[in-house]
């Protein structure tokens, strides 16, 4: 088999060379669609509209590309590497596309944000300002208590519920917690917040509003991905690690703070620190619980709480005279958001990496 | 914590000898623990049960949680369904049901629309940065994808606004005048750019990087032996990843799959923000009359709401509550059906 491609391809002896495509032959193709395209795509183009041919231009550059690299590899390396080819091509085509939007949106906030990204915004609430000026320390002190409030609240819970799941339960009740977790995991945002809202709407009258609420609203959203991802993380300790720790005659409360829980800390770092992205960014259960306010509030238990999220909201709906000063604001609101989870972020991803076994990855 | 007391360090060391003398005798004797590795039959110490207990009682206090969820819901929801629509100014004189059914529908077919887009992409980034990207850039390419997944719903919702939708706006245009014979994409055209298509569009970027990262987790934790196993069989890299990667990672995907869809159903602010909604029941993409879905139309409406108005939103919540968990109930099933492989067992 191996002889007869390489007498085809008529290299050098060298059976396992033999029969493949130089290494640069993806990239060659690919500049090969790109001057293709622009002789199919450009004479197409009509009127000074431009968006069209060149979205066009990258589509058809993309798809030239994958029938050429397909067909080539075909023809000289067997039907086995031509899928293993086209499969790459995609796989990082895929990368690519996603890449756009999310590039985008970091190159728009960070852009328009910069224009309000001063002092005042840092130092000022939005009390009695109507037009320019005015800042979200309010906002931002609102986000970082409430979102605290909520890890406080679900970080013990969603571990220790991880742990019964995997170390400890067995029968109905863990699978109905399985069941109920998985449940909780879809539960929407907005579901959440209504549900706080009703219950302290029963306790304490229609209408009620304060910071705690939201809380309460954003550990309900918090627990079950934490308990997700730590139970898919602990579950991939291996057994023997566990059999290993027994035989030495360990407690299992131990075997699982020495060690299941040091072998997998590195991945519920993870999950924890992406619930809390996730809630901090969360919008629609502080819209029904915590509400808005313009001005400074410290106290999680008495009155409306803004937070980051909402004053990006009610910035863009409720836009003002000088309508370029409400959008400023909001855009240097989500930028200030985007930093917090960022430094949140690296702040995971360092207790991770120091608290991580020695692995071969 | 608990783990530093005296007693608790040095008790492994007590066992030891114990445990290594009758070995020969005990192993022959029985042959049962065999069935339950991770239970071993022992006196359980006042850690073991202060432990348990506590990982018990945190596990019921999440039943209790949803519990309350389904009931304060019910409680709230019940007066808006059933109390005489003519008190009510937000049905406007139309009953419960009919003010319900469209926005059920516009939910559904979003988030649909966005999973469409965003599993084969979330396995195929996942699959780059795991087993195509070059090793050294593996890492932060994960970091950059982990870091996206944190940009809030609402800084979606201002970029689908004003950049996304003047930007697709053009090639929306386009399909309606080469494809509109394809019943989805029939005209007129939005022109603005803010249809129910567009929505999906940012509810797929959403709902992308979480279901990456986890696909990627995953991925990453397939046995070596596995890979390594395959590709000595001379299978090229997408063989291995055929006969290796996927299945292992399978119910990873899945659950990844999951969560992409509760999020994309529930979504708020981006949709609320970027789809132009007129309550219309239509399957058409690129028109300017859009289905609203029920999330959206709590956060436009509950600001303002006032009386049996928040019930009746209560009870939309209530609806979309029991759609997520049909949905998650069904997913599920297909979990459990395929439930062969798990890494505690490999």
């Amino acid at each position: 088999m191996s002889t007869l491609h390489a007498a085809r391809a008529g290299t050098t002896g060298n059976a396992l060379t033999a029969s493949r495509l130089p290494k640069g032959t993806p990239w060659a193709t690919a500049l090969a669609a790109a001057i293709l395209a622009c002789l199919i795509v450009l004479p197409s183009a009509n009127g000074p509209d431009d968006d069209v041919p060149f979205a066009a231009l990258i589509v058809v550059a993309g798809l030239l590309h994958l029938i050429l690299l397909t067909t080539l590899s075909g023809i000289v390396e067997g039907r086995r590497r031509a899928v293993d080819r086209l499969m790459t091509a995609l796989v990082t085509l895929a990368f690519l596309i996603a890449m756009v939007p999310l590039i985008s949106v970091t190159i728009t906030t960070v852009g328009a944000g910069l224009a309000r990204f001063d002092a005042e915004f840092f130092t000022s609430s939005m009390r009695n300002v109507t037009g320019e000026g005015g800042g979200a320390l309010h906002a931002i002190v609102g986000t970082v208590l409430m979102t605290l409030t909520a890890a406080v609240v679900s970080v013990p819970i969603g571990l220790l519920t991880a742990i019964y799941l995997v170390e400890y339960g067995r029968g109905a009740l863990a699978r109905g917690i399985t069941f109920i977790v998985d449940v909780m995991t879809g539960i929407p945002s907005i579901v959440a917040g209504l549900f706080a809202y009703a219950l302290f709407a029963l306790l304490l009258g229609p209408g009620v509003r304060s910071g705690f609420i939201g809380a309460i609203a954003l550990s309900v959203l918090m627990i079950p991905v934490i308990v997700r991802s730590s139970e898919e993380m602990l579950r991939l300790v291996p057994n023997e690690l566990r059999e290993a720790s027994y035989a030495l005659g360990v407690p299992q409360w131990l075997t699982v703070l020495k060690v299941v829980l040091p072998t997998s800390i590195a991945g519920i770092t993870t999950g924890i620190m992406l619930s809390i992205a996730r809630v901090i960014g969360e919008t629609a259960p502080l819209l029904v619980t915590a509400g808005f306010t313009a001005s400074m509030n410290y106290n999680l238990f008495d009155g409306r709480m803004n937070s980051l999220p909402l004053f990006v909201y009610r910035s863009y709906m409720d836009q003002g005279v000088p309508f370029e000063a409400y959008l400023d604001r909001a855009w240097a609101a989500a930028l200030t958001l985007i930093i917090i989870v960022m430094a949140l972020n690296l702040c995971a991803r360092l207790i991770a990496k120091f608290f991580a076994p020695k692995t071969q990855r | 914590m608990v783990a530093r007391t005296p007693r608790a360090t040095t008790s492994p060391k007590e066992q030891l000898p114990r445990m290594t003398s009758p070995v020969s005798t005990e192993a022959a004797a029985r042959p049962a623990p065999a069935a339950s590795p991770t239970r071993p039959n022992r006196p359980r110490r006042r850690g073991d049960r202060v432990f348990s207990a506590s990982a018990l009682f945190a596990g019921a206090i999440i039943l209790i949680t949803l519990a309350a969820v389904a009931i304060f819901l019910i409680v709230q929801g019940l007066p808006g369904m059933f109390s005489d629509p003519n008190g009510i100014s937000l049905l406007a004189g139309k009953d419960f049901w009919s003010y319900v059914g469209p926005l059920v529908f516009g939910t559904i077919w979003a988030a649909f629309l966005a999973l469409l887009i965003s599993v084969p992409l979330a396995i195929g980034i996942a699959l780059f940065i795991s087993h195509y990207a070059p090793r050294k850039l593996a890492t932060p390419l994960g970091y950059v994808v982990d870091l996206l997944s944190a940009v809030p719903s609402v800084v979606f919702g201002l970029w689908g606004i004003l950049v996304l939708a003047p930007a697709v706006q053009p090639v929306y245009a386009w399909l309606e005048q080469h494809a509109s014979w394809i019943p989805l994409f029939a005209g007129p055209v939005s022109s603005t750019g803010r249809t129910i298509l567009t929505a999906a569009l940012v509810l797929a970027v959403m709902v992308l990087p979480i279901m990456t990262a986890i696909c990627r987790e995953v991925f990453l934790q397939t046995p070596v032996l596995h890979e390594e196993a395959a590709l000595a069989l001379g299978a090229t890299r997408w063989e291995m990843i055929r006969v290796s990667v996927l299945p292992f990672g399978r119910p990873g995907i899945i659950s990844a799959a999951m969560l992409g869809l509760g999020r994309a159903l529930g979504e708020t602010m981006a949709v609320a923000m970027v789809l132009s909604a007129t309550g219309a029941v239509r399957f058409q993409l690129l028109t300017a009359a859009n289905p609203s879905t029920i999330a959206a139309n709590i956060a436009l409406v509950f600001p303002e709401s006032y009386g049996l108005n928040i019930n009746v939103l209560i009870a939309t919540g209530l609806i979309l509550f029991v759609v997520t968990f049909a949905v998650n109930a069904l997913a599920r099933w297909v979990v459990n059906r395929r439930k062969d492989f798990s890494g505690a067992n490999a």
